[in-house]
């Protein structure tokens, strides 16, 4: 079986100045379809560089990212980002954001009935119909995460790629929407690939945690496999074997043989 | 003695309350009545100073303008000479004897034009020099020389180009007023957070979709800025053309007043153009308002 996302011996470095700064080297990962992938490291690893390499944001340096065998090195709605920062557009509202979404990447193909549907069911999915013509101004960090999940979730992608997503929320909000993301994982069985640097939600959430090396020239050190049956709770998990000998694995990975040297950054 | 050793029926551990707690509405009482005293207050506010400064300066001015050999008229004596003026903006005597609002109106006419064209220019060229690094390395240090260039410079060249009068009035308002657009604009297009680029990138808009959907609602906050200078500049360069061209704006009648030696008159349209100028300025400030709400909020 071919994997469906394939990241081929990737290599990204930046130049600037005339200095070339390796920032990752060798990756190799493949992904099944409908799974959700963790990625984990320590801040500067290159998490997030990794992440918008797979979105084609910023092109690699050496090797391919393949979708489906394909190669793709340009963005595009089939590899749809959850920004940390919400990213909403603040001139307009809750449903618009969606809308600009949904009418650019299915502008052709739906009716506009079907299009608005479409809006209100991936609304009703995060739970966010009752705030459809707010300002993102008006509505909670979280409420505005929510409405980032659904707009990307709103341009149907092969691959959703959640960069950081909760980690400008508090503990409760953030708590709430992996339950959310959860719960729309299994109900859309979508492959889902999430950064993060919260050892606890990465268990929680994910079917793999793929554990990176400190940069320079970071790498994926270790994939750990969870095999936690779904759905999974997260008060039964808390004492749940399999789930602290996961959390205990990707905690020895990150503090005891890859700690995090202030001076590497 | 634990808890289970009480027996007694009437003890209980949540005692439920003899009558269920009611729910009092709030009957709110927001009384959106006229009161005329806070209306009247609030507008005596921020009408007196200004009232009271304006009339020690007419005061000033009378004493000062008094004496028989003063070389500028006083307010009494504007206010007789020039009652017509004052009294009737639109009067309408024949081609070159029309009341002062009129006259303002065709300025604002030559104004609108000018700045219009200046407004949809200026917009599209910073656009431009703030997406492209290439435009700004060429294009920014021609504007900046430019720029400086001031607005009455312009009109010989401009009179040699289009031979006619108006239409050199309106060359100069567009050249005045094209470049804080430009600049503001340019810069408003550079702050464009990275974010909502990488969000029209996954979207795949193209140039002219990222340009209605994200670059003009991100920028115009900035946009505005410098439409708001730009009307306040091409008001500015309007009366100073129309003395030079002539025609019928409220800048030849200064210019045709002080030919026939009617201070007066000139006194009187110095004060159309004042208060026009601070309308237009209000009014660009107004529209900015409201189009870019919620655009600057995060």
């Amino acid at each position: 079986m071919t994997a469906y996302l394939k990241l081929d011996h990737i290599d990204k470095s930046f130049a600037r100045g005339g200095q070339v700064s390796e920032v990752l080297k060798d990756i190799r990962l493949t992904i099944d379809k409908g799974e959700f992938v963790s990625i984990i490291g320590h801040s500067g690893c290159g998490k997030s560089t990794l992440l918008n390499l797979i979105a084609g944001l910023t092109k690699v340096t050496a090797g391919a990212v393949l979708l489906e065998n394909k190669e793709v090195d340009s963005p595009g709605p089939e590899r749809a980002v959850v920004f940390q920062n919400h990213s909403l557009l603040p001139w307009l509202t809750v449903y618009e954001n969606i809308n600009l979404a949904v009418s650019k990447v299915f502008g052709r193909t739906r009716s506009r009935a079907e299009r608005h549907d479409w809006i209100m069911r991936n609304l009703d999915l995060v739970q966010m119909a009752h705030a459809r013509d707010k300002r993102p101004a008006e509505i909670s960090g979280g409420m505005k995460q929510r409405v980032g999940i659904a707009r990307a979730l709103a341009m149907e992608p092969k691959i959703l790629l959640l960069d950081e997503p909760f980690g400008a929320l508090d503990a409760l909000t953030r708590a709430h929407l992996q339950d959310a993301v959860m719960d729309i994982h299994s109900r859309l069985g979508s492959t889902t690939i999430m950064i993060t640097h919260d050892v606890d939600e990465a268990v929680l959430l994910s079917d793999r945690i793929v554990m990176m090396t400190n940069g320079p020239a970071a790498t994926i050190g270790e994939v750990l496999a969870v095999p936690l049956a779904r759905p999974r709770r997260r008060v039964e998990l808390s004492s749940d074997r399999t789930f602290l000998r996961c959390r205990e694995a990707v905690l020895k990975f990150l503090y005891e043989r890859h700690r995090f040297v202030e001076a590497a950054e | 003695m634990s808890i289970q050793a009480i027996k007694d029926p009437n003890v209980k551990a949540f005692p439920t309350p003899a009558k269920p707690a009611e729910v009092i509405a709030f009957t709110a009482k927001v009384r959106r009545r006229f009161e005329p005293g806070a209306i009247a207050g609030k507008l005596a506010s921020t009408l007196v100073p200004p009232a009271i400064v304006i009339v020690v300066m007419l005061v000033i001015w009378q004493i000062a303008c008094s004496s028989p050999n003063a070389s500028l008229p006083p307010p009494s004596q504007v206010w007789t000479e020039a009652y017509d003026l004052i009294a009737h903006p639109f009067f309408d005597y024949g081609p070159q004897d029309i009341g002062l609002a009129w006259r303002v109106l065709i300025s604002l006419q030559r104004v609108a034009i000018g700045f219009g064209l200046a407004a949809i220019v200026g917009v599209a060229l910073g656009a431009l020099v703030g997406q492209s690094i290439w435009a700004m390395r060429g294009l920014d240090p021609v504007f900046q020389i430019l720029r400086t260039v001031p607005p009455l410079a312009w009109l010989p060249l401009s009179l040699a180009a289009f031979r006619d009068s108006s239409p050199s009035a309106i060359f100069v308002i567009f050249i005045t007023s094209i470049w804080p657009v430009i600049i503001n604009t340019a810069v408003g297009v550079r702050n464009i957070p990275e974010d909502y680029r990488n969000v029209s990138r996954i979207l795949r808009l193209n140039q002219l979709e990222f340009f209605v959907k994200i670059m003009v609602p991100a920028a115009a906050p900035y946009i505005f800025t410098g439409l708001r200078i730009g009307i306040g500049l091409s008001w500015l360069a309007i009366v100073a053309a129309e003395m030079l061209t002539g025609g019928v704006g409220i800048g030849f009648f200064i210019w045709d007043a002080w030919n026939s030696s009617r201070l007066p008159d000139i006194i009187v349209a110095l004060a159309y153009i004042g208060v026009t100028g601070f309308c237009l300025d209000r009014l660009v400030a107004a529209v900015g308002a409201f189009v870019t709400r919620g655009t600057t909020a995060k």
